[in-house]
């Protein structure tokens, strides 16, 4: 099986002074796959993000996107290429309304009229179309993030990375991101980072494990969640 | 549904061209009704409102903080003066002003976007920038600093500025009620070309700049590209509010490049309404009218005329703590709450002209 991985890290190092964020991870995701990425804070997940984004150029190392390397693009470049990525710190465009924030994504890949058509069908699928005319800036923190989602896959990315989509969210909001996030996999390829375990029971497959900045473990999720090592390092401290 | 969108610009660019069309009817009526040394004057207001839009374009759409935008008002200038002075066409010159403005705009512009500078940088940059213009003009008193037949002057400046004159009629210089058609008439079409631009894709794109670099980055906009744009297209027109000074003043010295008048623009645009286009035209106005009457020492406290920059300095203070939203944009929810009031039964709270949806 030579199946081209949708993304690959090989040998990703990223050091901000003395402190190596990430340290030497190598991590492939297949097309299609949906990829958990958990661990302590500030073991290296969301600047393990940053890298392959585009946001921060790693120190050494290299970044495939779809078997060809995207290492040192920049963001916008890098987006082009479909690639979604839902921010830890919400990142929205708060002066402007919900329909504004999600047709602009649209608008990347569509004329007007079809942008406009992408960004109802999207926010619908959110559960946030009633907010299309609300500016974001106001909203809750929930439906905020919801928006957030909704802008992101109105790029029609072909991976989609999600820094903790369901951070500060209610029950309900939630369930409705489990649902979509289960149903944009039928034809997409998520990574994504939650510390919920609750929630990352309800999705994972695979999950891989991160701690200072290395890959501790990568398995099957049932396997993962009782490994000892996680344990020490991660859940039970959580669990404490 | 799906159409919204494009309702919303469509809308936003019906709304632009109506209010361009008032522009004209504003510009007949005034010149039926206004005094000749009135017309005289309001050209010069009128003139500077160019340079009100320009910054509102820059700052208020694009959300790039400049502190020096009579750096592109004093090179326009600057140039239209020497290549008018050197035979040049004058309609030429003007144009030739105009580019030249946005030329150097783009170029400070690609230093400061491609090299990442933070905004504060973007400012001292800016500052530094239209101080070393007035500076270096300044120093150019001497009889060796010409440029062909015209000299630089340095402080004392550059007198007698041929004044524009019509295509057809390159020989004759157009009189000053003609004067006031071209500056009214360039107002109005700069703030319609602007004011669509900001309804555009384009436009839309610059806005989700100003709110979120990193957002607008994440979906693939490229964000200094468009920086670069915005910012050259304002400096371009700051130089067509220069150069038309100086033809209307036959004059221009160092001071348009001065600090002053990049302060004044910033207060402008403050006052008028950041975020707006037609605002920061109106405050502009409304201002030079203000400074112009107080000069007149009309406004006295027990028969002492006060001091003017002190009462437009008072005047200032109230208004961004009394209005902090700016003129047009208080006026207008002003309209919406009578509106709404006036109509109780009107449906569902549609957010008052959402922050994307402005003139
Ligand atoms: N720009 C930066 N400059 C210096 N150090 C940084 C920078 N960004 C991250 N770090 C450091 O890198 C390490 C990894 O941080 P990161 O945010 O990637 O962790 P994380 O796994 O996402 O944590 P969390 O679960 O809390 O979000 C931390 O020690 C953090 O302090
Ligand atoms: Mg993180």
């Amino acid at each position: 099986m030579t199946t081209t991985p949708i993304i690959e890290a090989r040998n990703l190092v990223m050091r901000f002074g003395g402190v190596v964020a990430v340290n030497d991870v190598s991590l492939s995701v297949a097309d299609g796959e949906l990829r958990c990425l958990i661990g302590p804070n500030g073991a290296g997940k969301s600047t393990f993000f940053k890298c392959l984004t585009g946001q921060l150029t790693p120190t050494s190392g290299e970044v495939l996107f779809d078997g060809k390397p995207i290492t040192g693009l920049k963001s916008h470049e890098i987006a082009r290429l479909r690639v979604g990525i839902k921010t830890q710190v919400p990142n929205l465009f708060n002066g402007l309304t919900a329909r504004e924030n999600v047709w602009l994504a649209a608008r990347r890949n569509h004329v007007d009229r079809a942008a406009g058509k992408l960004a109802e069908a999207v926010m619908e699928r959110f559960g946030v179309a009633a907010l299309a005319k609300r500016v974001v800036g106001e909203l809750a923190h929930g439906q905020r993030q919801l928006v957030e989602l909704a802008c992101v896959l109105a790029g029609e990315p072909r991976l989609i990375l999600l820094d903790e989509p369901a951070a500060g969210m209610t029950d309900e909001e939630v369930e409705r991101i489990t649902t979509v996030i289960r149903e944009i996999n039928r034809t997409t390829a998520l990574v994504v980072v939650e510390h919920d375990m609750q929630f990352i029971r309800q999705i994972a497959r695979t999950v891989t494990v991160f701690h200072q900045g290395a890959v501790l473990v990568e398995d099957h999720v049932d396997a993962v969640l009782s490994n000892p090592m996680v344990r020490d390092v991660y859940l039970g401290k959580k669990a404490a | 549904m799906e159409r919204l969108m494009e309702n919303d610009a469509l809308r936003g660019r019906l709304l632009v061209a109506l209010t361009a069309l008032i522009g004209v009817g504003v510009m007949f009526w005034a010149a039926a009704t206004l005094e000749f040394f009135q017309i005289f004057q309001l050209t010069e207001f009128l003139i500077l409102a160019i340079l009100a839009i320009s910054l509102a374009f820059i700052w208020g759409h694009g959300g790039i903080l400049c502190f020096g935008q009579a750096a592109f008002f004093g090179l326009g200038g600057y140039a239209y003066a020497l290549l008018a002075l050197n035979d040049f066409d004058t309609g030429g010159a003007l144009f030739l002003g105009v580019a030249i403005a946005g030329g150097f705009a783009a170029l400070l512009g690609y230093f400061m976007f491609y090299g990442r500078l933070s905004d504060v940088y973007m400012g001292v940059v800016t500052l530094s920038v239209t101080l070393i213009f007035q500076k270096l003009m300044n120093s150019t008193a001497g009889s060796a600093y010409t440029v062909g037949k015209a000299r630089l002057g340095g402080f004392n400046g550059i007198p007698s500025v041929p004044t524009l004159s019509s295509p057809a009629e390159p020989a004759m210089p157009l009189m000053p009620e003609q004067l006031y058609f071209v500056a009214f008439g360039a107002l109005i079409l700069v703030y319609l070309l602007l004011g669509l631009m900001t309804h555009s894709s384009f436009g839309r794109a610059a806005a989700a700049v100003r709110e979120n670099e990193t957002r607008a980055e994440l979906i693939g906009y490229d964000v200094r590209r468009i920086k670069l744009v915005t910012f050259a297209i304002g400096g371009a027109v700051a130089g067509l509010a220069g150069a038309l000074m100086a033809s209307q003043r036959a004059f221009i010295d160092p001071n348009a490049f001065g600090l002053v008048l990049s302060a004044q623009a910033l207060i402008w645009v403050i006052v008028g309404g950041l975020g707006t286009l037609v605002g920061p035209i109106l405050g502009c106005i409304a201002l030079q009218y203000l400074s112009l009457w107080l000069s007149e020492g009309q406004f006295r406290v027990m028969g002492a005329a006060l001091d003017n920059n002190l009462v437009l300095g008072v005047i200032l203070m109230t208004m961004v703590l009394a209005v902090p939203k700016g003129l047009a944009p208080t006026i207008r929810d002003g309209v919406l709450w009578l509106w709404r009031r006036a109509r109780p039964s009107s449906d569902a709270p549609s957010a008052p002209a959402a922050a994307g949806e402005r003139a």
